[in-house]
């Protein structure tokens, strides 16, 4: 398979994995959301099955692949340990992330996701931008 | 109960699926996106168009019914306004994202490769949401009531 189209079916994949979790348990898949409600204690044990699966998912990709997924980290640990801090205090201020924001919220044709995926898009182009330029 | 934990746990192997085949789980794949400067990669646009792709249709659907299959009502986002925390939020979160590469679900999926730096940034993400839940969010709240009440 070509890389776009591997991209295009994981896509589908993540557009799957939210219907299945919207129309069976009513739930959207935001995983900010998921994480950061399974930290503060609230529906411990849905949100942690969520968290295995989803944990899961690179193995058994592995299995059936025949080799594991490419992880390369390029940022030194201190803009490893910056980016988390500034990941985790966004996505709760901002209510989403990635997934919660720019799947299923565009789905729903939000404004305020409109609004939060234009932003994060922006900041997010701008940052990697110019650190591959100082780099 | 029980077939509401698999439904979660089905949706979280096929996100981490996703993630892995479309190779978003890899931050030098996110950043070749982000990085306009270096060789573009698009992946990312393809991967948010296949999502939608389903989404789209998934939601059309799901307004047509009157609850999920399990359970009594759907439970989702209230808010509506556009406000300066939405804005100001997002845009912390996309400066993190552009400066690793990591957003949340392909952190907590690469967990599983057990590399050290993915274990510091998911250390550090949970210091962050659990910063601004305890901290940040009391102290906006007690701001805005103390601006409402003058």
């Amino acid at each position: 398979m070509m890389p776009w189209m591997q991209a295009l079916a994981g896509g589908m994949l993540l557009g799957l994995s939210a219907m299945v979790l919207l129309i069976g348990n009513g739930r959207i898949a935001g995983i900010s959301g998921i994480f950061g409600r399974m930290l503060d204690g609230s529906q411990v044990a849905a949100n942690a099955a969520f968290l295995l699966g989803l944990l899961a998912g690179p193995p058994v990709f592995a299995a059936l692949a025949g080799h594991p997924p490419a992880v390369v980290v390029q940022a030194g640990w201190p803009a490893v340990l910056a980016a988390g801090l500034l990941v985790g205090v966004g996505t709760r201020m901002g209510g989403g992330c990635t997934s919660g924001h720019g799947i299923l919220g565009l789905a729903r044709f939000s404004k305020r996701s409109m609004v939060a995926t234009g932003v994060f898009m922006a900041t997010g182009f701008a940052t990697a931008t110019l650190m591959g330029v100082l780099r | 109960m029980i077939a509401r934990l698999a439904v979660a746990l089905l949706a979280g192997v096929l996100f981490g699926l996703g993630l892995s085949l479309s190779g978003m789980v890899d931050p030098a794949r996110v950043l070749g996106f982000l990085n306009l400067a270096g060789r573009w990669d698009p992946s990312l646009a393809f991967v948010l168009g296949g999502a939608l792709l389903v989404a789209v249709p998934g939601v059309m659907v799901q307004r047509r019914l009157a609850r999920p299959v399990l359970d009594e009502q759907f439970h989702l986002p209230q808010a509506r306004a556009v406000d300066a925390r939405l804005v100001f939020g997002a845009a912390l979160f996309g400066i993190g994202w552009g400066l690793a590469g990591f957003c949340p679900g392909p952190a907590l999926a690469a967990l599983s490769l057990g590399l050290a730096p993915v274990v510091l940034f998911v250390a550090a993400m949970a210091v962050g949401m659990v910063a601004h839940d305890r901290l940040v969010a009391p102290a906006i709240a007690r701001r805005i009531e103390n601006h409402q009440a003058r």
